[in-house]
């Protein structure tokens, strides 16, 4: 059984930072793991651990420059990863759910996984659609935000739930294959071993090109663009308390005082 | 141009987001003179027509096939309402079953995709408002197709009220049973337990901030003091770190307590849906541009680690 876990290396910004023309200025950012895409690793890295001949590959959008974010899952157990590049691809253009699963598509389609988890969310960009999209443009079955998988690889059923809102599980049996968008705390992610680093180094990481994956740069045409990006007014008005922690704590207490509370 | 939105509901009830579809609709509408129409997709879907029938709503189409919210349902009615009516937008919820379907609607149907927009605006095209970065910036997207596919914050845009006059129309979507691959087999409430926080007072509120499962400690200090009640944004009970009964958020608790005071968190949206009602929100964070602090009433801008104590000292 083959496992296909949909990566992405994203950048969180500093409290502080500036604006850079449609992205945030370089100097303010620091890339690390899609945080979903953590869970979803962890998943399929425990789905090999409890079934026979589970290989996991992970498939990632991005420039070289993502290697070592990229490898961070091969160290946490993953087998293998793909990862799609090419010229056409241009760094700082906004990339939306159908291109991304376009890409995604042509990979997955190569490999035949049987189950392909992605993370619900990008934690920079938020768009939540990829895995769906992917999931129907393969043709596949999926089930979006599932915090809970029992995988009956015999049955070909995945038993999954849904988190819905206001505390709220939905429970759903899904066919395979299908794609599953992995939500966060579903399971607890391992930190990655010194020896799991180790072998990460010497683990595939394969890089294709749209040429590679049989696409052209036509796959990349979006009729969105992103058209300016800003820091939002702050709708607050807060009343801020000033100076040491002993004086802020000292008018908070006061407040709260006021309000009954602690007496 | 004709704008089509998609109502949402779950086990027997309306969502609330059903209405601000309508409205968000109609404003765009409005833009060109053009049409709303609403469909509502399985369950009671007279009895839904006949709550979705506020001012603005021009055409309201009933889909009826089964009961509950099932993708594939959802993906067949709504894409082939859709062909039919060829909105140049379609609104649907950035929901948790919204982002189960809209993301295959669009797909068949070959359209843009824009989700969790803030703010639509339609001249020449659709103009769609959305944020990056958990809130911390804004960006905005153009879309220059003839038809757009969006998902709608929840709360973003006012419920639409008062009574309309809309003309219900069943439509019979040729729904392929064998393309049904997905079955909901019940439903499960989480967070039961020893402590129900939407019935407190006061709440003390832990976030990411707190860095460690060990210095949860003096969080719990601070709640004793003020003889309120612990509870927490989503990474703490990701982390397993306290249970889920103690999460405040979109997929935890709505709480209204009389004081809320959030510490070390962020205020992430789907934190923010759980607790804004709130009497008086009290924000401690080392990040001025915590989205926090707009909505907080009261606020801190410093270390949690040097403030807490601070504050527990001035109680004893």
């Amino acid at each position: 059984m083959k496992v296909l876990v949909t990566v992405k290396e994203v950048t969180a910004v500093d409290d502080e930072f500036e604006i850079d023309g449609l992205d945030i200025d370089d100097r303010y950012v620091t890339a690390d793991l899609n945080e979903w895409d953590e869970y979803a690793v962890e998943e399929a890295v425990q789905l090999s651990e409890s079934l026979d001949d589970v290989e996991v590959v992970t498939v990632t959008i991005g420039p070289s420059d993502s290697e070592e974010t990229i490898r961070q899952a091969l160290a946490k157990g993953a087998d293998r990863a793909i990862r799609v590049w090419d010229d056409a691809l241009d760094d700082d253009a906004m990339l939306d759910p159908a291109t991304k699963a376009r890409l995604l598509a042509a990979v997955a389609e190569q490999e035949g996984p049987d189950l392909i988890l992605t993370g619900v969310q990008s934690a920079d960009d938020s768009l939540g659609a990829t895995g769906v999209t992917l999931a129907d443009q393969l043709g596949t079955e999926w089930a979006a935000v599932v915090n809970a998988l029992d995988l009956d690889a015999e049955a070909g059923v995945a038993h999954v739930h849904r988190e819905l809102e206001g505390g709220v599980e939905e429970l759903t049996d899904v066919e395979l294959p299908a794609v599953l968008t992995i939500q966060t705390g579903i399971n607890d992610p391992r930190y990655a071993s010194l020896r799991g680093i180790r072998q990460a180094q010497s683990k595939e990481l394969a890089e294709k090109t749209l040429d590679d994956i049989g696409l052209d740069a036509t796959a990349l045409d979006s009729p969105i663009e992103q058209t300016a990006l800003y820091e939002p007014e702050s709708e607050g008005d807060a009343t801020l308390y000033e100076g040491t922690p002993e004086e802020t704590a000292g008018e908070l207490a006061g407040l709260l005082a006021e309000r009954g509370v602690g007496q | 141009m004709t704008v089509l939105a998609v109502a949402e509901h779950r086990r027997g009830e309306l969502r609330a987001v059903s209405h601000e579809l309508v409205t968000a609709g109609r404003e765009l509408a409005d833009a060109t003179d053009g049409d709303l129409h609403v469909a509502v997709v399985s369950g009671s879907v007279e009895e839904y027509a006949d709550r979705l029938d506020r001012e603005g709503v021009d055409v309201i189409h009933t889909v009826a096939h089964g009961e509950e919210f099932n993708h594939d349902v959802y993906t067949q009615a709504v894409t082939q309402l859709a062909e039919e009516l060829d909105p140049t937008v379609l609104l649907m919820p950035q929901s948790v079953n919204g982002l189960d379907y809209a993301p295959a609607v669009a797909n068949r149907l070959g359209l843009p995709l824009i989700t969790d927009a803030v703010d639509l605006a339609y001249d020449d095209g659709l103009t769609a408002t959305r944020e990056l970065y958990g809130s911390k910036v804004e960006t905005t997207i153009d879309s220059h197709a003839d038809s757009t596919a969006v998902t709608v914050r929840p709360a973003e845009w006012p419920a639409a009220e008062g009574s309309g006059d809309a003309t219900v129309e069943p439509f019979e979507a040729t729904i392929d049973e064998s393309a049904i691959r997905s079955t909901v087999t019940g439903f499960q409430e989480v967070g039961g337990g020893d402590v129900d926080i939407s019935e407190a007072d006061v709440l003390v509120s832990i976030g990411r901030g707190i860095e460690e499962e060990e210095n949860l400690d003096l969080i719990r200090d601070l709640a004793d003091t003020l003889d309120a009640t612990l509870s927490a944004s989503r990474p703490i009970v990701d982390n397993g770190w306290l249970p889920k009964n103690r999460q405040v958020g979109q997929s935890g608790k709505v709480v209204t307590p009389d004081v809320y005071i959030a510490i070390g968190i962020s205020g992430a949206v789907q934190h923010v849906a759980g607790m804004k009602g709130a009497d008086t929100i009290v924000a401690i964070n080392d990040d001025p541009n915590a989205p926090i602090f707009d909505i907080a009433d009261y606020g801190i801008v410093d270390d949690l680690f040097d403030v807490v104590p601070a504050l527990i000292e001035q109680f004893e």
